[in-house]
Protein backbone atom coordinates (compact mmCIF):
# COMPACT_ATOMS: atom_id res chain seq x y z
CA UNK A 1 0.00 0.00 0.00
CA UNK A 2 1.45 3.29 -1.37
CA UNK A 3 -0.91 6.39 -0.24
CA UNK A 4 -1.55 9.68 0.20
CA UNK A 5 -4.69 9.77 2.57
CA UNK A 6 -6.77 12.92 4.50
CA UNK A 7 -7.36 10.84 7.43
CA UNK A 8 -5.49 10.25 10.50
CA UNK A 9 -3.25 7.29 10.07
CA UNK A 10 -3.49 4.48 12.30
CA UNK A 11 -0.19 2.57 12.84
CA UNK A 12 -1.62 -0.74 13.65
CA UNK A 13 -3.53 -0.92 10.18
CA UNK A 14 -0.25 -0.36 8.64
CA UNK A 15 1.70 -2.57 10.89
CA UNK A 16 -0.54 -5.24 9.89
CA UNK A 17 -0.13 -4.71 6.10
CA UNK A 18 3.55 -6.14 6.51
CA UNK A 19 3.04 -8.66 9.11
CA UNK A 20 3.35 -12.15 7.82
CA UNK A 21 4.13 -15.90 8.86
CA UNK A 22 7.71 -15.66 7.11
CA UNK A 23 8.57 -12.23 8.62
CA UNK A 24 10.25 -12.32 11.78
CA UNK A 25 11.26 -8.53 12.03
CA UNK A 26 8.62 -5.53 11.53
CA UNK A 27 9.89 -1.87 11.56
CA UNK A 28 8.00 1.23 11.10
CA UNK A 29 8.77 4.56 11.19
CA UNK A 30 6.55 7.57 11.81
CA UNK A 31 6.95 11.35 11.39
CA UNK A 32 5.75 13.72 13.76
CA UNK A 33 4.77 16.76 13.94
CA UNK A 34 6.75 18.80 16.38
CA UNK A 35 6.11 22.19 18.15
CA UNK A 36 9.23 23.89 16.94
CA UNK A 37 11.76 24.71 14.40
CA UNK A 38 15.32 25.92 15.20
CA UNK A 39 13.88 28.54 18.11
CA UNK A 40 11.04 28.86 16.36
CA UNK A 41 7.37 27.67 17.67
CA UNK A 42 4.98 25.88 15.71
CA UNK A 43 1.52 26.03 16.03
CA UNK A 44 0.14 23.11 13.19
CA UNK A 45 1.90 21.58 9.77
CA UNK A 46 -0.21 21.97 6.12
CA UNK A 47 0.79 19.30 4.22
CA UNK A 48 0.26 19.40 0.09
CA UNK A 49 1.15 16.38 -2.23
CA UNK A 50 0.49 16.09 -5.83
CA UNK A 51 -0.84 13.13 -4.98
CA UNK A 52 -0.70 11.00 -7.96
CA UNK A 53 2.80 11.48 -8.79
CA UNK A 54 3.06 11.15 -5.36
CA UNK A 55 1.58 7.63 -4.83
CA UNK A 56 3.99 6.45 -8.41
CA UNK A 57 6.97 7.97 -6.33
CA UNK A 58 6.10 5.81 -3.52
CA UNK A 59 5.47 2.94 -4.72
CA UNK A 60 8.35 3.10 -6.94
CA UNK A 61 10.43 3.54 -3.65
CA UNK A 62 8.70 0.36 -2.63
CA UNK A 63 10.03 -1.59 -5.61
CA UNK A 64 13.38 -0.17 -5.10
CA UNK A 65 13.56 -1.62 -1.59
CA UNK A 66 11.83 -4.96 -2.51
CA UNK A 67 14.93 -5.51 -4.95
CA UNK A 68 17.91 -4.41 -3.12
CA UNK A 69 16.96 -6.04 0.30
CA UNK A 70 14.97 -8.76 -1.06
CA UNK A 71 12.10 -7.82 1.16
CA UNK A 72 8.71 -8.32 -0.03
CA UNK A 73 6.45 -6.20 2.13
CA UNK A 74 6.51 -3.15 2.86
CA UNK A 75 3.63 0.09 3.26
CA UNK A 76 4.05 3.96 2.49
CA UNK A 77 1.08 6.26 4.03
CA UNK A 78 1.31 10.11 4.28
CA UNK A 79 -1.11 12.13 5.31
CA UNK A 80 -1.90 15.70 3.98
CA UNK A 81 -4.10 18.89 5.39
CA UNK A 82 -4.02 20.60 8.63
CA UNK A 83 -2.33 18.60 11.04
CA UNK A 84 -1.43 19.84 14.78
CA UNK A 85 1.55 19.08 17.09
CA UNK A 86 1.82 15.36 17.93
CA UNK A 87 -0.39 13.96 15.03
CA UNK A 88 1.58 11.44 12.40
CA UNK A 89 2.31 12.72 8.83
CA UNK A 90 3.55 9.66 7.48
CA UNK A 91 4.00 6.04 8.24
CA UNK A 92 6.70 3.26 6.94
CA UNK A 93 6.34 -0.44 7.62
CA UNK A 94 8.83 -2.84 6.44
CA UNK A 95 8.24 -6.79 7.18
CA UNK A 96 11.48 -8.88 6.45
CA UNK A 97 12.30 -12.01 7.43
CA UNK A 98 15.43 -10.77 9.68
CA UNK A 99 15.71 -7.23 11.40
CA UNK A 100 19.10 -5.67 9.82
CA UNK A 101 17.49 -5.77 6.22
CA UNK A 102 14.15 -3.79 7.70
CA UNK A 103 15.81 -1.49 9.73
CA UNK A 104 18.31 -0.44 6.76
CA UNK A 105 15.06 -0.53 4.45
CA UNK A 106 13.07 1.49 6.49
CA UNK A 107 15.74 3.99 6.43
CA UNK A 108 16.27 3.92 3.43
CA UNK A 109 12.34 4.45 2.31
CA UNK A 110 12.34 7.74 4.82
CA UNK A 111 15.68 9.14 3.12
CA UNK A 112 14.31 8.83 -0.57
CA UNK A 113 10.57 9.95 0.16
CA UNK A 114 11.88 13.10 1.23
CA UNK A 115 14.29 13.96 -1.44
CA UNK A 116 11.99 12.46 -3.91
CA UNK A 117 8.23 12.38 -3.38
CA UNK A 118 6.31 15.69 -4.58
CA UNK A 119 5.04 16.68 -0.95
CA UNK A 120 5.08 19.82 0.68
CA UNK A 121 4.91 20.93 4.30
CA UNK A 122 3.87 24.19 5.53
CA UNK A 123 4.94 25.64 8.79
CA UNK A 124 2.47 28.29 10.35
CA UNK A 125 3.24 29.72 13.68
CA UNK A 126 3.27 32.72 15.78
CA UNK A 127 5.88 34.46 13.29
CA UNK A 128 3.30 33.66 10.29
CA UNK A 129 3.57 30.89 8.24
CA UNK A 130 6.40 29.64 5.89
CA UNK A 131 6.82 26.52 3.01
CA UNK A 132 9.64 24.49 4.10
CA UNK A 133 12.18 23.99 0.83
CA UNK A 134 14.53 21.18 0.62
CA UNK A 135 17.36 21.53 -1.55
CA UNK A 136 15.77 20.69 -4.67
CA UNK A 137 13.96 17.78 -5.64
CA UNK A 138 14.18 15.75 -9.18
CA UNK A 139 16.60 17.30 -11.32
CA UNK A 140 20.08 15.68 -11.59
CA UNK A 141 18.74 12.56 -10.19
CA UNK A 142 18.26 9.08 -12.27
CA UNK B 1 -1.28 23.74 -28.85
CA UNK B 2 -2.92 23.11 -25.25
CA UNK B 3 -1.06 21.99 -22.24
CA UNK B 4 -2.39 21.37 -18.54
CA UNK B 5 0.02 23.10 -15.50
CA UNK B 6 -0.25 22.21 -12.46
CA UNK B 7 1.19 24.47 -9.11
CA UNK B 8 2.00 23.54 -5.82
CA UNK B 9 2.84 24.89 -2.35
CA UNK B 10 4.44 28.53 -2.86
CA UNK B 11 4.15 28.52 -6.39
CA UNK B 12 0.55 27.67 -6.48
CA UNK B 13 0.21 30.76 -4.29
CA UNK B 14 2.64 33.11 -6.40
CA UNK B 15 -0.02 31.93 -9.54
CA UNK B 16 -3.55 32.17 -7.17
CA UNK B 17 -4.57 29.04 -9.04
CA UNK B 18 -3.96 25.36 -8.90
CA UNK B 19 -4.09 24.86 -12.38
CA UNK B 20 -4.01 26.61 -15.60
CA UNK B 21 -4.68 25.98 -19.56
CA UNK B 22 -1.64 27.20 -21.73
CA UNK B 23 -1.52 27.58 -25.44
CA UNK B 24 2.25 27.33 -26.55
CA UNK B 25 4.04 26.70 -30.10
CA UNK B 26 4.39 23.03 -30.95
CA UNK B 27 7.81 21.83 -29.84
CA UNK B 28 8.62 23.88 -26.99
CA UNK B 29 11.37 22.16 -24.01
CA UNK B 30 10.60 21.66 -20.44
CA UNK B 31 13.38 24.60 -19.95
CA UNK B 32 12.07 27.27 -22.28
CA UNK B 33 8.46 26.81 -20.61
CA UNK B 34 9.66 27.56 -17.08
CA UNK B 35 11.44 30.69 -18.50
CA UNK B 36 8.10 31.69 -19.76
CA UNK B 37 6.32 31.19 -16.33
CA UNK B 38 9.21 33.02 -13.98
CA UNK B 39 8.78 35.46 -16.77
CA UNK B 40 4.82 36.02 -16.54
CA UNK B 41 5.46 35.73 -12.62
CA UNK B 42 8.59 37.30 -11.43
CA UNK B 43 7.52 35.78 -8.06
CA UNK B 44 9.29 32.45 -8.92
CA UNK B 45 12.49 34.03 -9.88
CA UNK B 46 13.84 33.43 -6.63
CA UNK B 47 12.93 29.89 -7.04
CA UNK B 48 13.67 29.10 -10.30
CA UNK B 49 17.03 27.18 -9.91
CA UNK B 50 15.39 24.12 -7.62
CA UNK B 51 12.15 24.69 -9.79
CA UNK B 52 12.08 20.63 -10.53
CA UNK B 53 9.50 19.96 -13.57
CA UNK B 54 7.54 16.82 -14.32
CA UNK B 55 5.37 16.21 -17.33
CA UNK B 56 2.77 13.34 -16.90
CA UNK B 57 3.46 12.77 -13.35
CA UNK B 58 7.01 12.57 -13.76
CA UNK B 59 10.11 14.32 -13.17
CA UNK B 60 11.50 15.53 -16.99
CA UNK B 61 14.74 17.69 -17.47
CA UNK B 62 14.56 20.85 -19.41
CA UNK B 63 15.28 19.38 -22.82
CA UNK B 64 12.17 17.32 -22.95
CA UNK B 65 9.98 18.41 -25.56
CA UNK B 66 6.46 18.92 -24.56
CA UNK B 67 3.41 17.10 -26.42
CA UNK B 68 -0.13 18.56 -26.70
CA UNK B 69 -2.32 18.18 -23.59
CA UNK B 70 0.88 17.05 -21.31
CA UNK B 71 0.21 17.43 -17.88
CA UNK B 72 3.39 19.44 -16.52
CA UNK B 73 3.45 20.22 -12.76
CA UNK B 74 5.98 23.28 -11.49
CA UNK B 75 7.31 21.30 -8.23
CA UNK B 76 9.20 23.42 -5.46
CA UNK B 77 11.92 21.35 -3.32
CA UNK B 78 10.10 19.09 -1.91
CA UNK B 79 10.21 18.72 2.15
CA UNK B 80 12.88 17.06 2.67
CA UNK B 81 14.57 17.86 6.60
CA UNK B 82 17.86 19.16 5.89
CA UNK B 83 17.76 17.44 9.02
CA UNK B 84 18.26 13.79 9.66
Amino acid sequence: MFEITTDPIDPDALYRQVLRDYNGAVVTFAGVVRDHTGDKRTEYLVYEAYTEMAQKKMAEIGAEVKERWDIENIAILHRVGRLEIGETSVLIAVGSPHRRQAFEACRYAIDRLKERVPIWKKEVGEDGESWIEGPGSGQGEV
Amino acid sequence: MKIRALFFASIREITGCKEMEFDISEGTRVGQFRRELVDRYPGMAPLEKVLSVAVNAEYADDEVVLMPDAEVALIPPVSGGGHV
